[in-house]
């Protein structure tokens, strides 16, 4: 129940590529499509003036101010994490979460969720959300209902916000198998953890953004010192000596 | 952290509740018959009041009896656990004080020491949140068993557990200010961008508020915090010791001195709730 499994088999999860994300939301969308249509993930007011909802991926976007001054844009979709040490798990009075030994996803059962929000509190990432039509908890299932459908075609049977990202910046797999794609993407970029200190060991990683090459000088400089040539440089040359 | 009312009124009464229950329960109330009957009524009434508005805030109170069931990993569930098994234990304490039928010491004192178990349970629901630095202290377990025993004292007849609490407060709102920045997490961290350089908010994620905002980030009030504090030191030990100490012994006395104990405690768990930062806000920019 709400005691962490001391070992689970796989490591499912998420590599997010913060380099290629281009913060289009589509994730976000696809995300809050799938589950809204299979178990619900209510919104209140949508159309109203002050809109409000749960949704299981938030894609923030962020400004960098580089040493060097220049500044750079990143998009970080936000979503669980699936912790191996996950303190929202633990701190659940009832049973309702849990982490799955077999491929360490954490879940909720929504049938056994009273709805306190101390599991939220509990999460360092914001990754819950109470859903307040239905009164309980809601998260990231790493769209169990997909991966292992055997209804869905082959190719869709990865979560959707990974289906659907036009940019290929998500990558589903298993972090304990280390020649999978994302174990390999993250070795080899360098997959960073959130908040390593609060001892969560989140599963997802964010491959950060690459290095990139820096300009010299200003992107006009070129347009600076023009050389005039013909009618144009004769009067260049009258206009300068006037 | 959101200052729900159901969650203040939850640690306010049944922390005093159970503070006085301890006394009772010790036999420090010397007290037999119907006023036994009445002073036990009152300080079950305000534990299971606390309880029950702890259910207020759930989306799903009908199955509040699956909270007892994860003793084993959630402070919440032993909170649960504790104060039903104390409230029991308590019954024929409680009996035996008002029909003057005789049992064993021991017994009470054992009551007295759930009734404590009970309050710390409550404190680490919050003390044990990571996420919430300035809850995330040893002050935060200690306040509320200090409320709780100077609280139940008071109403008890003793003013001597009310200096300790005005200490603890103090020093944990000395140690909580300095706790978010402790902890060392900042925008850089949250977002594991901090090697790049300094980081902002460029566009929120959303363009109203939702669950994780309302509930976690709460900034409404922080600005009268100094005069809050002021207040609710004032009211929850100055005021009720200078009444104990300036008026003779007197059930009106006792009863103003614990009314004004009563209005400290809530501006003090306001307090405790709105000023706690949870570093899910630094997502947002909250602490920049």
């Amino acid at each position: 129940m709400t005691a962490l499994p001391a070992h689970t088999d796989k490591k499912l999860g998420l590599a997010i590529d913060l380099d290629t994300c281009v913060g289009c939301n589509a994730c976000v969308t696809a995300c809050k499509g799938w589950n809204d249509q299979s178990h619900g993930l209510s919104d209140q007011d949508p159309y109203g003036a002050a809109p409000s909802g749960a949704f299981l991926n938030r894609v923030h976007s962020y400004q960098i101010e580089k040493p060097d001054g220049s500044a750079m844009v990143v998009n970080m979709p936000r979503s669980c994490l699936h912790c191996e040490d996950a303190p929202c798990v633990t701190v659940c009075p009832t049973g309702a979460s849990y982490k799955r030994a077999e491929d360490g996803i954490v879940l909720v059962n929504e049938d056994a969720c009273i709805g306190c929000g101390l599991c939220a509190w509990a999460c360092p990432y914001g990754a819950r959300e109470l859903d307040l039509a239905a009164g309980v908890m809601k998260k990231c299932t790493l769209c169990v209902d997909r991966i292992y459908s055997d209804d869905l075609p082959e190719e869709d049977r990865i979560p959707a916000c990974v289906r659907t990202c036009p940019t290929g910046a998500r990558h589903f797999g298993d972090f304990a198998d280390p020649d999978s794609t994302v174990s390999r993407l993250s070795a080899a970029r360098g997959g960073i953890a959130l908040m390593p200190d609060l001892g969560t060991k989140p599963v997802n990683r964010y491959l950060p953004p690459r290095p990139k090459d820096t300009l010299q000088a200003s992107p006009l400089a070129p347009f600076l010192d023009i050389q005039t040539t013909g009618f144009a440089g004769w009067l260049d040359r009258i206009l300068g000596k006037i | 952290m959101h200052p729900a009312p159901s969650v203040i009124v939850f640690t306010v009464l049944s922390g005093l509740g159970f503070g006085f229950l301890a006394f009772l329960s010790a036999g420090l109330v010397p007290v037999q018959g119907w006023g036994a009957f009445a002073l036990w009524g009152l300080g079950v009434g305000l534990a299971v009041a606390g309880l029950v508005a702890s259910t207020f805030h759930l989306g799903h109170p009908e199955r509040a009896l699956l909270a007892f069931t994860q003793w084993r990993t959630s402070w919440l569930s032993r909170e649960a656990c504790v104060a039903v098994l104390t409230l029991l234990w308590l019954v024929p304490e409680g009996l035996g004080q008002w029909l003057g039928f005789g049992w064993p010491p021991v017994w009470g004192w054992i009551g007295a020491a759930l009734c404590l178990l009970t309050v710390l349970c409550t404190a680490m629901i919050y003390a044990q949140l990571q996420t919430v630095p300035r809850w995330n202290l040893w002050t935060t377990p200690a306040t509320f068993l200090a409320f709780a025993l100077a609280g139940g004292a008071l109403m008890a007849g003793f003013w001597q557990g009310l200096p300790a609490l005005a200490a603890l407060m103090l020093v944990g709102w000395h140690l909580g200010d300095g706790a978010f920045a402790a902890r060392a997490q900042d925008m850089g961290t949250a977002t594991g961008l901090g090697p790049l350089g300094k980081v902002r908010v460029l566009e929120q994620p959303h363009s109203h508020p939702n669950y994780v905002m309302r509930e976690m980030i709460h900034l409404v009030g922080r600005k009268h915090a100094q005069k809050l504090r002021v207040i609710a030191l004032t009211l929850a030990a100055l005021v009720p010791l200078a009444l104990m100490l300036a008026l003779p012994a007197h059930p009106a006395t006792l009863a103003a001195a614990t009314l004004a104990h009563l209005a400290g405690a809530l501006a003090q768990r306001w307090l405790f709730f709105a000023e706690a930062e949870h570093v899910v806000g630094l997502y947002y920019g909250a602490r920049a």
